[in-house]
C-alpha cells in the first residue's frame, strides 16, 4: 500500500480531526503520522489554532443595544 | 474528566454550545417570557452573530443593527417556531437572510457564492522536497515549534494575531471558520446556516484553518527573530 507523503498529509488534516477519514485511509493517516515528526507537529499547531479560536472572546453588543433588545422582548412577550 | 486540561475544557464547551438546557426548554421559557433566559441567549450567541454579520456588512454599526433586528424577529417569531431545526440554527438563518437583505441594500454584495474554493495546496510547495531530493513530499525542514504561551500578555498577542487572520480571510472562509472554531456550531449547522453542502464545509474550513495557522506561523517566526 501507497505511503502517504507529508504534502499529501497536510492536506488531509481536516477529513482526519473531522473523523472523517475512512478506515484504512484512517490508518495509513497515523501510521504516517507516527513516523513524521514534522507532520505531528503541523497537527498538533492545528489543533492548537482551533483552541485559540475557541477562546477568543470577540466584543458582544453595546450596553444600549441589549438594555433596547431586553426592553422589547417585556414589551412583546407581556403586553 | 477531572484530567481534562484547561484547553480541553475549553474546547469542549465550546463545542456543546456553552450550557443552554435543550431546545424544548428554551422555547417554552421564551414563549412564557422568561426574560433571564432571552439575555442568557443574547450574551451566548450575539458575539458569534456579530462576526458573521460582519462578513456580509462593511461597518461594525450595520452588523449590530443586523443582530438587532434579528433579535427582534426572533422575539416575533419564537410563537410560531415549528422545531424543524435547533432553536440556534433558527435564530442564525434569521441572521443570514437578515444580513443578505441589508448587504444588498448596501450595495456591498459579498461573493458568496462565487467560483468555488480553488483546489491548490494550503501549505506552500516549497516546504516539501523536490522530485530530484531524498525523499519527495516530505518536508524539507520541520515546521518550527511554537512556544507554549505562557502568561497573560503572550497569550492576549496570540489571540490578538488571530482575529487580526481571521478578519483578512475570504468572506466565506470567515463565516465558516467563525461558526465552528470560534462559536463552536456541528458542520450540519454549519451547512444548514450556510446553506452550503458538507463538501464546501470541510474545504473552506480547511482552508480557513490553514490560513489562520499560517498567520501564526509567521507570528511567532518574526517574534523569533526579533527576540
Ligand atoms: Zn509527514
Amino acid at each position: 500500500m501507497k505511503r502517504f507523503t507529508c504534502d499529501e498529509v497536510v492536506e488531509l488534516v481536516t477529513v482526519y480531526m473531522e473523523g472523517e477519514l475512512d478506515g484504512p485511509t484512517g490508518y495509513r493517516f497515523e501510521e504516517h503520522l507516527g513516523g513524521c515528526e514534522g507532520c505531528e507537529r503541523y497537527l498538533g499547531q492545528l489543533r492548537t489554532t482551533v483552541a485559540t479560536l475557541g477562546d477568543l472572546r470577540p466584543d458582544g453588543l453595546a450596553d444600549d443595544t441589549r438594555e433596547g433588545l431586553l426592553s422589547a422582548f417585556r414589551d412583546w412577550r407581556r403586553p | 474528566m477531572s484530567q481534562m486540561s484547561y484547553q480541553e475544557e475549553t474546547i469542549v464547551e465550546s463545542f456543546t454550545g456553552g450550557r443552554l438546557p435543550p431546545d424544548d426548554v428554551v422555547v417554552a421559557a421564551l414563549r412564557a417570557g422568561d426574560e433571564a433566559m432571552f439575555a442568557t441567549l443574547l450574551d451566548t450567541w450575539s458575539r458569534g452573530m456579530l462576526w458573521l454579520a460582519r462578513t456580509h456588512v462593511s461597518t461594525n454599526d450595520s452588523a449590530e443593527e443586523i443582530v438587532q433586528d434579528t433579535w427582534l424577529a426572533v422575539v416575533r417569531g419564537i410563537g410560531g417556531f415549528e422545531g424543524r431545526s435547533s432553536v440556534k440554527t433558527w435564530v442564525y438563518r434569521i441572521l443570514v437572510n437578515t444580513a443578505k437583505k441589508r448587504g444588498m441594500r448596501e450595495n456591498r454584495t459579498v461573493p458568496w457564492s462565487s467560483v468555488f474554493e480553488q483546489e491548490r495546496p494550503t501549505v506552500d510547495r516549497s516546504r516539501f522536497q523536490g522530485v530530484d531530493d531524498p525523499l519527495p513530499g516530505h518536508w524539507k525542514e520541520l515546521p518550527a515549534a511554537w512556544p507554549t504561551p505562557e502568561g497573560e500578555v503572550l497569550a492576549a498577542e496570540v489571540r490578538g494575531r488571530i482575529a487580526a487572520a481571521l478578519a483578512e480571510l475570504p468572506p466565506r472562509q470567515r463565516a465558516v471558520i467563525t461558526l465552528r472554531d470560534v462559536e463552536g456550531c456541528t458542520s450540519e449547522e454549519v451547512c444548514e446556516i450556510l446553506e452550503i453542502s458538507a463538501a464546501n464545509q470541510r474545504v473552506l474550513l480547511h482552508r480557513a484553518r490553514a490560513s489562520v495557522r499560517g498567520q501564526l506561523e509567521d507570528y511567532f517566526e518574526t517574534a523569533r527573530r526579533s527576540a
